[in-house]
């Protein structure tokens, strides 16, 4: 069981990684999603291990989660990008000193 | 009365007369006017304003005549009275009703008081009189004597209030007057500066006086004289020495004692007529009436006594000292003030046995120098305001009024039988001479110097050759008389100079106050009076001889001498009175505030803004982290994941 | 065991891939890889019902979202790799790799034991199991998540919307400015000419032949032409053409497809 823990620490880190270095909006959202899909399989693997339920009713509800966090990021990347012409997530850095 | 005097408590040598006065009935219910008029006259010509230009004068000046009237006809009224009977209070309102604490606006009219208001009521109508020839060709003297109205009120709040609050009422009036009108040509600024002066000095004798009366609230809960005189047997003796030396710092302030005595020369800048009541004859007396009134814990006090006495002998030989150098008539008449309140206040601390003649040579000064004063002020305004000395000279033709009442005077002051103040002066130095040797003696070297600086003032200004109207002086003087109206308060003032001792025939002033400071035993003094006497007259005969062939004998210089003695260049500086303040208060004190103001920006200040440029400098530095990236943000959040992970395991 | 090894290189690969291709649509689909493989696992964890799931949503309608706003935004937009800010890159490495160092160190400390299963939980069947608890036990949170949903659907729509400035242009309108354009400035009146029609080429970036044989630009959409998309045709290609059949179709007046293309129509009376 703890491969699968392992595997989910190893992909949540490289979407994390992704995060950070990826500039592309909608890449970096991508990564999101895989930090997201990470923390699912521990969870599932675990609900695995325990002989219960609970883990997966959890990620079940991280995938509604991600849903509704998906529809509002990709809104708020197309209205910058509506307005700004770039999908880059350096360029939206105003919010500063 | 008579069973109250059994109440009385003994107390060393003496009883002390407890204060236990009957209402007021008849003509004394007609007490609270003889404040309430002047306080009128006041309010009506400083609320009229110019309407009242034409006829403030005179309003100012009835005012005081009328209350001088109603004194007149109530100390003719107490004179009818039993000698028992002779305290009187009225009950205005009540003033001050706090928790245990009444304080009523309450009036106490007793011998004391009756000759104070006597003396106030009388000599000031007459400077009243005085100032209406004196100020006639000032603009603003309806102003004027709104403020003599004021001072008048006040002064007599003072002397008739039955508690020391009300006292410190009068205390305070009479301290805002003096500084009104040593200011009153406020367009000058040593007049500005010299009221600001009176001002401040006066301020830390009042903290005396209000730490007095909060330590007699503390201790016997009241402040009324018929309570504290009552109670004071019940006090320690600490707590009454303390209270007698803090009232004695009150004294100090307002009679211009050493060493709150700076003021006093300064006050001068005030006009004449002001200079004459207040700063001679009234106000500054008024520290020998609070400690003749506060006769009940001085009594019982022997240590704040005996510090009076010291005050008050120290005074007088400085005051006379200073007089002695002074070139302006004034300052010089100012420096006899000083000496003689010096003399006023050691009658006062010498105790019981002499309270009586404290006041009697008060009464007697009030006529004399008030009489001296009004006499400098027509010398001044037949000089065109010049004050020194050094211009004067040979004036006796020109002025043959204003010399002969001045003369009377001066007579009375130096103490030549048989003016008034010989027999007052006489008797405080027996007195002393009784007390204590020491003290004795150097009251009759005052007798001579006093001789020696008033032939001086005399001579200089009235004998000697004329030094005004040369050309070399550029000065073009025409010497004149005064009109009427100067000249009669002068005649009637030398009259009183010279008539004053009759006071003490048949002893009637020591019998007529003993009521209220007590009746002392008599002690034989370690010499014969008569012998006394002589000495006395020898000494001060001493001092005029001395002025003569110093003064008289010898041409007088139009500029003083710049060459002169330690003893003349200290006299000419007040025995540097400032200098002494200057050094000891007033430098130490702004160190201190500076030393303050500095450690308030540095550290105070320093902690404020140094915090705030620590945190702005911080910020500075942070704020560089917050670059607007996203992406740096979320490796701070990745980080500090990492962080907590690393925790676990490592707390696992 | 087996699906395990199999998937999880793949799909470290697949995602690792992410992080370094350049075009989103590419990284689009390394991630559809990633989570079909991941559905698969979780089938072999015993989890059915998240495994439709997981394809259903989010294979297909969450990924499909995404490509579907990457052709919004322009599939070509690719992503440039040199880093901006200073030092980004590195750290965000150095932290991850010590993240999943200390992770893994973590977890290889632990000893979960044998796993129990899922047999007696899933023994009504998995659907009913998870019914059974997210109408119970998380009935409310359950409740939540559909208020989120709603929100979530409603912030989008919000965020899209766009407040109109202008009132509405209507027909007549548009009419009447056609006229008054062509009365002013002599523009063309009617609709555009349609792109060409040929029979090798017919699509959008083909323009038209007008019919002395030259191009028609304005038959071609605009934005093509400003990419530079724009493919030529003309009457090269009909030489081209001519070449590949060896027949010249103006050398038979009497064809047999006459009038069949439009363009052959308007090159006959030129």
């Amino acid at each position: 069981m703890t491969e699968y823990i392992v595997l989910s620490a190893i992909l949540f880190t490289i979407g994390s990684i992704g995060v950070l270095t990826r500039r592309n909006a909608i890449v970096v959202f991508m990564c999101v999603e895989l930090m997201l899909n990470a923390c699912n399989l521990a969870f599932i693997a675990f609900a695995r291990q325990h002989g219960n339920l609970d883990g997966q009713i959890a990620a079940f509800f991280v995938m509604v989660v991600a849903a509704a966090e998906v529809v509002v990021g990709l809104a708020i990347i197309m209205t910058i990008f509506r307005t700004r012409r770039s999908a880059s997530v350096d360029d939206v850095s105003l919010l500063k000193f | 009365m008579n069973a109250l005097t059994a109440l009385t408590l003994k107390a060393s040598e003496t009883t002390i007369p407890v204060v236990a006065p009957t209402d007021a009935d008849g003509p004394f219910t007609l007490l609270w006017l003889i404040i309430a008029l002047p306080l009128l006259g006041a309010a009506v010509l400083l609320l009229g304003g110019r309407y009242t230009d034409k006829w403030g004068h005179l309003l100012g000046t009835a005012t005081s005549a009328m209350s001088f009237v109603i004194s007149l006809v109530l100390f003719v009224s107490l004179l009818g009275r039993d000698e028992g009977e002779r305290q009187i209070s009225q009950h205005l309102y009540d003033w001050i009703d706090a928790g245990g604490l009444h304080i009523g606006l309450d009036l106490l009219y007793d011998p004391l008081s009756a000759l104070f208001l006597l003396l106030i009521t009388g000599v000031g109508s007459l400077i009243h009189v005085y100032s209406i020839g004196y100020m006639a060709h000032d603009p603003r003297r309806r102003r004027f004597f709104a403020y003599l109205n004021l001072f008048v009120a006040a002064m007599l709040m003072l002397i008739l209030s039955e508690n020391y609050v009300g006292l410190f009422l009068g205390w305070e009036g009479v301290g805002l007057a003096s500084y009104l009108l040593i200011g009153f040509w406020q367009h000058k600024p040593s007049a500005a500066a010299a009221a600001k002066k009176a001002f401040v000095i006066n301020r830390v004798g009042d903290m005396g006086l209000g730490l007095a009366i909060f330590l007699m609230i503390v201790t016997f809960g009241t402040t009324s004289f018929s309570g504290i005189s009552a109670l004071s047997g019940g006090a320690t003796e600490t707590t009454l020495n303390w209270v007698g030396v803090l009232l004695l710092v009150g004294a100090c302030g307002k009679s211009a004692q050493v060493p709150l005595q700076a003021w006093l020369l300064d006050a001068m800048e005030g006009p004449t007529p002001v200079s004459a009541l207040i700063h001679a004859a009234t106000m500054v007396t008024a520290g020998v009436y609070l400690i003749t009134r506060s006769n009940f814990v001085f009594e019982l006090a022997p240590a704040a006594q005996t510090a009076v006495i010291i005050v008050a002998t120290v005074t007088l030989l400085w005051g006379a000292i200073i007089g002695c150098a002074k070139d302006d008539i004034k300052k010089g008449l100012a420096g006899s003030t000083m000496s003689q309140i010096g003399y006023m206040m050691l009658g006062a601390g010498l105790g019981v046995a002499g309270y009586a003649f404290a006041i009697f040579h008060l009464l007697t000064h009030g006529f004399f120098k008030a009489n001296m004063f009004l006499g400098a002020g027509s010398v001044m305004h037949a000089m065109d305001d010049d004050v020194d000395m050094r211009h004067y000279g040979a004036l006796n033709k020109m002025l043959p009024v204003t010399f002969l009442t001045f003369a009377m005077g001066y007579l009375a002051i130096i103490g030549v039988p048989p003016f008034a103040g010989f027999w007052s002066k006489d008797k405080i130095i027996e007195t002393a001479l009784v007390e204590s040797p020491i003290v004795g003696i150097c009251a009759l070297l005052g007798a001579g110097i006093t001789g020696f600086y008033m032939t001086r003032m005399m001579l200089m200004t009235f004998f000697t050759d004329k030094r005004w109207g040369s050309t070399d002086s550029g000065g073009d003087v025409h010497p004149h008389e005064s009109p009427k109206v100067m000249t009669i308060p002068l005649i009637v003032l030398a009259a009183l100079s010279v008539l004053g001792g009759l006071m003490l025939a048949g002893n009637w002033i020591v019998d007529w106050l003993s009521p209220v400071v007590g009746h002392a035993e008599h002690h034989e003094p370690p010499l014969p009076v008569i012998v006394i006497t002589l000495i006395t007259v020898a000494v001060v005969a001493a001092g005029v001889a001395l002025a003569w062939f110093l003064v008289g004998k010898q041409e007088v210089p139009r500029v003083a001498p710049a060459d002169v003695s330690i003893a003349t260049k200290a006299a000419r500086a007040d025995l540097y009175g400032d200098a002494i303040n200057e050094g000891l208060v007033v430098t130490p004190g702004r160190a201190t505030v500076r030393s303050l103001t500095a450690g308030d920006r540095s550290i105070v200040d320093g902690l404020f803004t140094g915090g705030t440029t620590v945190l702005a400098g911080t910020g500075e530095l942070l704020r560089r982290l917050q670059n607007g990236y996203v992406r740096s943000y979320a490796l701070g959040i990745l980080g500090g994941a990492l962080l907590l992970v690393l925790t676990l395991v490592v707390v696992n | 065991m087996t699906a395990f090894w199999i998937l999880a290189p793949i799909m470290v690969v697949a995602a690792l891939g992410l992080l370094f291709v350049r075009k989103a649509v590419h990284a689009a689909l390394l991630l559809a890889v990633v989570m079909i493989s991941l559905a698969v696992l979780y089938a072999v964890l015993e989890a059915p019902f998240l495994f439709a799931v997981q394809i259903i949503v989010y294979t297909g309608a969450i990924l499909m979202l995404f490509l579907f706003v990457l052709m919004l935004v322009g599939v070509d937009a690719s992503d440039s790799l040199v880093e901006t800010i200073k030092g980004q890159r590195a750290l965000a490495w150095l932290v991850g790799l010590a993240f999943v160092v200390v992770m893994v160190v973590g977890l290889s400390q632990l000893t979960l034991g044998t796993a129990t299963g899922l047999e007696e939980a899933n023994a009504g069947g998995n659907v009913q199991a998870l019914a059974d608890l997210l109408f119970s036990r998380y009935v409310f949170i359950f409740e939540a998540a559909s208020a989120l949903l709603i929100t979530a659907a409603v912030g989008a729509m919000v965020l899209t919307h766009r407040e109109r400035l202008t009132p509405r242009r209507t027909q007549p309108v548009l009419a009447a400015e056609r006229i008054r354009a062509y009365g002013e400035t002599g523009a063309h009146l009617g609709p555009l000419p349609p792109p060409g029609v040929y029979a090798r080429h017919n699509a959008v970036d083909t323009p038209a032949l007008l019919p002395d044989g030259s191009p028609a630009a304005a038959s071609v959409s605009r934005v093509l032409a400003a990419r530079g998309t724009m493919r030529s045709a003309g009457l090269t290609d009909i030489e081209a053409i001519k070449e590949q059949l060896g027949v010249d179709p103006t050398a038979k007046p009497d064809a047999k497809q006459p009038g069949s293309e439009a363009t052959d129509g308007k090159e006959d009376p030129a």
